[in-house]
């Protein structure tokens, strides 16, 4: 039976298919959830200093082909959230790692130390939410205030640091600079900035007018990212955006990503998504007589 | 294309001095405790039970703050969105059951009630508001079971809360349906967990997604939008979180009020 398990900085993902930040992500026993139906891993909601509410109602609708949201960053804060995150690490033993977002180095090295302190195994910086304005994108679309960031993080941690970028269409510049600043992997992509609209009544739907793209329709979007990643850096990569199925990750594997991670999934194929995508990539691989997933990564670009 | 449909409002009628029932023409399949995701455009998005699942649709709401308010003010014509049905349904089993319902809970009973009373199973229920006028769907209840009702202030039957007089109603059920305030339904489903008696109760977190992603409503690691909002007194009896603290719009965990007296 082929093998799955792969290695990141000192993380080990057995499966590499990891539960994405913000679905799930923000109570101990929902992450538990999560890794009792079968994630290798675990990113948390992405945490600020201080509690946030979110956007208004509706935060999220559902489209023909993926999922739009607006959530707006709602977290409640980084003194709330460290009893569930010790919690949860104190019951599991997968890579639980911590997604960050702030409005400059200063808080994201700030929430950086908290959660390097509370024992998690990487932080991950939300470098890349579309719709919280001075945050995430706000923030990954300048490759230097990135670089900045990664920078400051860098100099006060010492566990592995993932940059989460949004689908840039030069995502390699910023990718170049947060390596160059010694990120230890790049997690790609977010979502993509969208927006819905109603007939009847001339509005747009979500309260923030504004949000960001999630599932199926946004895969070539992700695909390409890592493809053109996997060229630009040498810093392993996190393939993300539509993956559903077992060949959608194996796709991402193939343009260059050494782990995964899901999120709308669990919405397409319930909680146990992540054990269903394994056992797919599992049969296509058995199918092919391919022992290793390590014999795939990049495999696309061998043309 | 998105999956929100827009409705026109075809009657309103008033319900108490606070409820106010919705009607309109929705033909979607759905089974008794299910909700929906109410758009009030350009105002707010809510969860809400479908109050009314068979010869009409409609929603029973409760005017508790902005959104509420906007759509108290709304006339028949008026235009709202709607997603959905989510979530799970009451399960209905026996040939008695007893329904247990507080405040604004009637909104999520009734359907059940009434499938229940079409499949020919009797039902009992210990109906609870404040007072006499804030009873809702009195004449609904009083035409489909043997009703007995309860107001804090004594305006009307029991004077004191549905869970007085609801133990000595659990004898002889198959089992019990409930929904009202948190509190009040953790004292039943410990009275029912206690007398052997099976219950099912209908759980409020605060809803975003309605999707089973965002994680709002969690409670003890379940989705109240997709695992419940029904869940079984065994889940109930299982759960840290139940009639103890739920979570606001950032996550926070929030005690539930307690009612000024014990039960
Ligand atoms: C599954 C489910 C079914 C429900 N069914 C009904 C029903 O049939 N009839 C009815 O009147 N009410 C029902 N509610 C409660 C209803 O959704 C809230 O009263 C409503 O959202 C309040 O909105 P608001 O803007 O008027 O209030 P706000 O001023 O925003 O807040 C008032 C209170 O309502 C609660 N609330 C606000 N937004 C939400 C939200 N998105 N999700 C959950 N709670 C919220 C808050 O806890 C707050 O304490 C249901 C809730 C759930 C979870
Ligand atoms: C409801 C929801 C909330 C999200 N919240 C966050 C977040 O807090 N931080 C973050 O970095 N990404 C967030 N994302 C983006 C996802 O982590 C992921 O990058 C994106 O959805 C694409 O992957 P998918 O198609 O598998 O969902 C969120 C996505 C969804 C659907
Ligand atoms: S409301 Fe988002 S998971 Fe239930």
């Amino acid at each position: 039976m082929a093998v799955l398990k792969t290695k990141i900085a000192s993380m080990r993902f057995d499966p590499p298919v990891i539960l994405a930040s913000g679905v799930m992500g923000q109570t101990s026993s929902s992450m538990l959830k999560m890794h009792e139906y079968g994630m290798g891993g675990i990113v948390t909601k992405s945490i600020g200093l201080e509690p946030r509410a979110g956007h208004p109602n509706p935060t999220m609708v559902e489209l023909d082909t993926g999922l739009l949201n607006a959530m707006g960053l709602p977290n409640p804060g980084i003194e709330d959230f460290l009893p569930e995150l010790k919690s949860l690490i104190s019951k599991v033993d997968i890579p639980i790692i911590a997604s960050i977002f702030g409005s400059n180095r200063e808080e994201f090295i700030d929430l950086a130390g908290k959660m390097e302190a509370n024992g998690v195994d990487a932080i991950e910086l939300n470098l890349s939410c579309p719709h919280a304005e001075g945050y995430g994108a706000s923030i990954g679309s300048n490759p230097d205030l990135s670089g900045d960031v990664v920078d400051g993080v860098v100099s006060v941690t010492d566990v592995p640091i993932l940059a989460k970028l949004p689908p840039l269409s030069d995502v390699s510049v910023t990718a170049k600079s947060v390596e160059h600043e010694g990120a230890d992997a790049i997690v790609a992509i977010n979502t993509v900035k969208a927006m819905a609209l109603n007939f009847e009544t001339r509005l747009p739907i979500l309260g923030n007018r504004y949000g960001g793209y999630s599932g199926p329709g946004i895969k070539p979007v992700g695909l390409r990212c890592v493809y053109e990643l996997f060229e630009a850096v040498d810093i392993p990569i996190i393939g993300c955006g539509g993956i559903t199925r077992g060949r959608d990750a194996l796709e991402y594997i193939l343009a260059g990503a050494s782990a995964l991670q899901v999120g709308s999934a669990v919405y397409y194929r319930g909680r146990e998504a992540a054990k269903l995508i394994s056992e797919e990539m599992i049969d296509l691989m058995d199918e092919q007589d391919i022992k290793d997933i390590h014999s795939l990564i990049g495999a696309a670009h061998r043309c | 294309m998105t999956n929100i449909e827009i409705l026109e409002i075809d009657e309103i009628v008033v319900e108490t001095p606070t409820i106010k029932t919705f009607f309109f023409d929705w033909h979607f399949d759905i089974e008794p405790g299910q909700f929906v995701m109410i758009w009030v455009p350009g105002v707010d998005e809510m969860p809400m039970s479908l109050s009314y699942i068979y010869d009409k649709r409609g929603i029973t709401v409760r005017n508790v703050g902005e959104g509420t308010k906007a759509l108290h003010s709304m006339e028949p014509g008026d235009r709202i969105g709607i997603r959905g049905p989510y979530g799970n349904g009451y399960e209905i089993k026996g040939e008695k059951i007893l329904a247990v319902v507080g405040g604004i809970g009637g909104a999520s009973v009734l359907p059940a009630v009434e499938k229940a009373s079409r499949e020919n199973i009797e039902v009992d229920c210990a109906l609870g508001a404040k007072t006499q006028k804030e009873l809702l769907f009195l004449d609904r209840l009083y035409d489909l079971t043997n009703l007995k009702v309860a107001t804090d202030d004594g305006s009307m039957g029991h004077p004191g809360f549905a869970t007085d007089i609801c133990e000595e109603m659990m004898k002889g059920v198959d089992m019990v349906i409930t929904c009202g305030p948190e509190p009040m339904m953790k004292r039943i489903v410990q009275m029912a967990i206690h007398k052997g008696v099976p219950i099912q109760a209908s759980l409020e977190r605060y809803l975003k997604c309605g999707l089973g992603l965002c994680g709002s409503c969690v409670i003890d690691g379940e989705r109240v939008c997709v695992e419940g909002p029904v869940f079984t007194g065994e889940e109930l009896n299982n759960f840290e979180e139940f009639g103890k603290y739920d979570r606001d719009s950032s996550g926070r965990k929030k005690p539930l009020e307690r009612p000024k007296q014990t039960y």
